[in-house]
């Protein structure tokens, strides 16, 4: 049993925040029907994994990771801009965000 | 002391990841959202990593979540025009995510991951070591997320341009 010092924080709390975190946001897209909620929801499961890779480059002492961080946060940007953009172009033409009336494609 | 810190963060952490879930009102889940990504750059405080606490903020608190804010109102989403799921499908889903973090924490505990701590003396996570990466090791990702950038913005004016 490794002695624990009363000032750090084993990794695997982080581990277990992080995943906890990825659920919630797993939760979230299967619970709403609102897509405006649902792309929040992913941005929670991509802020999740930014924390986990944070975590790991942090306690393995390698800033790749943060590197990593920060291509994420450029790619997550990128898609709530076009999503956005998609969200209320298909509110001009359905008046609604609801995911279930998007059915189109359906077969 | 820091894990006081790290038990506080983390429970805000998780109760306004909740809300943003359960929140009935678009409005508040937004709200929540933006409390949680502010716990969430504390915690890369406490992780040591400054310059990504300082980028998170000002780009998920900053920029993001304007946007969902101003999309939010821009739609006038409130409490009465919200869809929601039927019940059954509401207490699958939880069953169903509650599964995955069963597993996802089994499989961790498998795994046996030491308890790691954090060194003391580091200067990863200051702004100099991140940005000799980002010119050296991560050149090509770097232009080319500007490449990505470029074609989101000429994407994102087309598509909520009004079609004639």
């Amino acid at each position: 049993m490794k002695e624990m010092a009363m000032n750090t924080v084993p990794h695997n709390w982080y581990l277990f925040l992080s995943t906890f975190l990825f659920c919630i946001g797993i939760m979230g897209v299967l619970f709403r029907r609102n897509a405006i909620i649902i792309m929040m929801c992913i941005e929670l499961m991509l802020n999740s994994v930014n924390l986990l890779l944070v975590s790991f480059s942090a306690y393995s002492g390698n800033s790749d990771g943060q590197v990593f961080v920060f291509f994420i946060m450029v790619v997550a940007a990128a898609e709530v801009a076009v999503g956005l953009a998609l969200l209320v172009s298909i509110y001009r033409n359905i008046a609604s965000t609801d995911i279930d009336k998007l059915s189109k494609l359906k077969w | 002391m820091i894990q006081y810190l790290f038990f506080a963060l983390s429970a805000l952490t998780i109760i306004s990841a909740l809300y943003v879930v359960f929140s009935r009102n678009p409005m508040h889940s937004v709200l929540s959202l933006i409390v949680c990504f502010f716990t969430v750059a504390g915690h890369y405080i406490l992780l040591n990593a400054q310059f990504l606490a300082i980028v998170h903020i000002i780009v998920y608190a900053g920029a993001i979540m304007v946007l969902f804010l101003f999309t939010v109102m821009l739609l006038n989403l409130n409490r009465e025009t919200e869809p929601h799921k039927t019940n059954w499908v509401k207490i699958a889903a939880v069953i169903a995510a509650g599964m995955l973090f069963l597993t996802l924490i089994a499989s961790l505990k498998m795994a046996g991951l030491g308890t790691y701590s954090l060194p003391h003396k580091s200067n990863i996570g200051f702004i100099q070591d991140i940005g000799v990466k980002l010119f050296t090791d991560f050149m090509l990702p770097f232009e080319i997320s500007t490449i990505l950038f470029m074609s989101a913005m000429i994407g994102a004016v087309l598509l909520a341009k009004k079609e004639k």
